[in-house]
């Protein structure tokens, strides 16, 4: 059900996503909801900063651990001033901020490239598996959440919500190993692990093992959502119209559930990118979370912070789409 | 539509509601409605009047079923109907308004959409033809700016002018019956008696029979020239409304009348006012300059 699109005509794409909105609002509204990442994203290189300046070990000193030489003073002297590493925390953290200013992210300490060129190649991987893990989560899971909550204590019901707890109580890389090996070692359809950027094959299996608990989630809220909203004032007057049981669902039913299930859908969107550590590591995806993993390993501060201002930045953007979706689908939902 | 004029539109005979077989909730209740008639339900909370509207329309959930008796609906016999045929009638011969006007409505569509939806379901209208209906709809209930009203959501509208929606909803097919489950009793008293003048003007003008349904003696006595009285699960009393308030029968209804506080002077002050009531409610006089024609309600707080 479409809100009408009776507006002004000089929009009228706009209006058939936003209603009777007014365009400046919603566009202020972004505007809006951009400038206010700013602070977030400074408490969270703040606090990055204050964790790598407590916890033992630099750069150089996994240099070391890697059996590399490193040892001499003055290449140890050099290195540092190199990186900047013989300032102040404080003097290093206002550098920081200053280059982020100019959407610098500063030089890697392993590959002396900028950070951004290290961590550019990773993002499209990254995304392409947590929406490939979103599309999983909510296809199947909304669906089942529905069909489960439509017949209550049926057997569909009872076996959904029993995948559904199972789903969410199994560690994911379990989960993951499990894939892998029914799906690559035993029945050979689908390629163990790896990345081809051409090839769909390889995202299923990393894509499935990350969906799985947004999706026992998903099914969960949808169920819970849909016998909440089928109790509603609203839906016995659309029975006492005549309204009939699928057109119920599917006009007056679907849309307010997907209002409560917005939230959730939004909450697990925005921390996959965080989430597929684990699961980038196990299937060996050239994502943001095996950099992350790589580079605090190496402890490669300024990919690190990189890393985790993107997956941050993921999460903060996909909050402000979640709202901008909430006021295209609620009316009741200002847009200021 | 084959009826005859004489006979009534609604005739529930014998009807039990219950909890499986064994847990009677209501016992056996027996009335009719003429065509055009207003038909009042009174009795306090829990006495099954809502449940009694409710399975007229087929709408009873879960725990609760008819478990016998018999309701006919211009002579056809409902509980036995496949459903089907009954969603069929809902909305297109009977209507039901809800008293909660706050969450009775989608708040996701619009309020001209929802009355749209009447005319696509039951007359195969298109969407854009159904709207301008709705706009008619919304006009017929006096709603001022239909064609803007129409775009708004409910959430946009104050309670009596959802309530308002509700009736043009339920009244946009013109049904034969209207079953009204206390569609004023929350509102504000001022708005309560535009919202009843609306029901009766209507019903009126299209020869719609009423059930209404309240546990507001005054508003029985604005709207309806029968009544009758339930307690718990069963019609205990029906008559006149008038012969109601002057001589009430069952000590049940003799009580729900001395309920009201100051009995006496009350009594006389609703006698000499029943009289002149009769002419009020159809007169356009009447409206928010002259709230105090509606009595405040009675025995809300009543216990069994
Ligand atoms: N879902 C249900 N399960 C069990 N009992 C119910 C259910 N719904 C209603 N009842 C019972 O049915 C009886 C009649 O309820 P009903 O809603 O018809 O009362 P009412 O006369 O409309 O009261 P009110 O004035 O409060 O609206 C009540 O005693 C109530 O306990
Ligand atoms: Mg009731």
């Amino acid at each position: 059900m479409k809100a009408g699109g009776t507006g002004v005509p000089v929009a009228p794409a706009f209006n058939l996503v936003f209603g009777e909105r007014q365009p400046s609002r919603m566009m202020r509204f972004i505007l809006r909801r951009t400038l206010q990442m700013i602070p977030t994203l400074l408490v969270v290189v703040l606090i990055i900063f204050v964790i790598f300046s407590v916890v033992p070990g630099s750069f150089i000193s996994s240099l070391m651990s890697e059996g590399r030489n490193a040892t001499n003073a003055d290449v140890m002297a050099h290195l540092n001033q190199q990186f900047g590493l013989d300032k102040p925390l404080l003097v290093r953290l206002w550098d920081y901020l200053w280059g982020l200013a100019h959407f610098d992210l500063g030089i890697s300490y392993r590959t002396r490239e900028p950070v951004w060129n290290v961590i550019e190649p990773r993002l499209w991987p990254s995304i392409k598996l947590a929406l490939a893990a979103m599309f999983f989560a909510a296809l199947v899971g909304i669906p089942l959440g529905f069909v489960a909550a439509l017949k209550p204590g049926s057997v569909i019901d009872t076996g959904t919500m029993m995948v559904a707890i199972s789903g969410l109580s199994l560690p994911e890389f379990w989960f993951g190993l499990l894939l892998m090996y029914v799906f690559a070692l035993q029945l050979g359809w689908l390629p163990s692990f790896g990345y081809n950027a051409d090839s769909f094959q390889h995202l299923i299996l990393p894509a499935i093992a990350l969906g799985v608990s947004p999706m026992a989630l998903l099914a969960r809220t949808t169920r819970a959502g849909v016998l909440d909203v089928m109790n509603a004032d609203f839906v016995r007057t659309a029975r006492a119209k005549g309204v009939s049981e699928p057109r119920l669902v599917r006009s007056h039913v679907a849309r307010n559930v997907l209002v409560l299930v917005l939230t959730t859908l939004g909450l697990q969107v925005g921390s996959l990118m965080g989430q597929a550590i684990v699961i980038e590591k196990l299937f060996s995806w050239p994502g943001i979370g095996s950099l992350l993993v790589d580079s605090v390993a190496a402890r490669d501060i300024p990919v690190v912070q990189g890393a985790v201002i993107v997956i941050v930045l993921w999460f903060l953007v996909i909050n402000m789409l979640v709202d901008v979706a909430y006021a295209a689908v609620d009316p009741r939902i200002k847009v200021t | 539509m084959t009826h005859k004029e004489s006979e009534p539109v609604l005739s529930v005979r014998d009807l039990r509601i219950g909890i499986g077989k064994q847990n009677a909730i209501l016992h056996g209740v027996s009335f009719d409605i003429l065509p055009g008639e207003t038909y009042g339900l009174v009795g306090e909370s829990g006495s099954g009047k809502s449940i009694t509207g409710l399975s007229v329309m087929g709408l009873l959930k879960r725990p609760l079923q008819v478990t016998g008796g018999s309701i006919l609906f211009r002579g056809q016999e409902l509980l036995t109907l496949n459903s089907r045929a009954r969603r069929r009638l809902r909305g297109d011969r009977m209507a039901m308004v809800f008293q909660e006007p706050m969450t009775a409505l989608n708040p996701l569509a619009t309020v001209g959409r929802q009355i749209a939806e009447m005319f696509v379901i039951h007359r195969g209208l298109r969407w854009s033809q159904a709207r301008t209906k709705a706009v008619e709809a919304l006009e017929n209930v006096r709603v001022p700016s239909p064609e803007e009203r129409a775009r708004s959501y409910p959430h946009q509208l104050s309670g009596g002018m959802r309530q308002r929606v509700m009736i043009a909803m339920a009244l946009a097919c013109r049904p034969d019956l209207l079953i009204a489950d206390e569609p004023t009793t929350a509102l504000d008293v001022t708005v309560q008696a535009g919202v009843l003048e609306l029901i009766a003007e209507l019903s009126q003008a299209e020869g719609t029979a009423v059930l209404l349904v309240s546990h507001d003696l005054g508003v029985i006595a604005n709207m309806c020239r029968r009544v009758g009285v339930m307690d718990q699960g069963r019609l205990v009393e029906e008559q006149d409304t008038r012969a109601l308030f002057e001589r009430p029968l069952h000590p049940y209804t003799r009580g729900l009348l001395a309920a009201r506080p100051r009995l006496g002077s009350r009594t006389l002050a609703q006698r000499g006012r029943l009289t002149e009531l009769d002419e009020v409610v159809s007169s356009d006089e009447r409206g928010r300059d002259q709230p105090t024609l509606v009595t405040p309600r009675v025995f809300s707080g009543a216990t069994p």
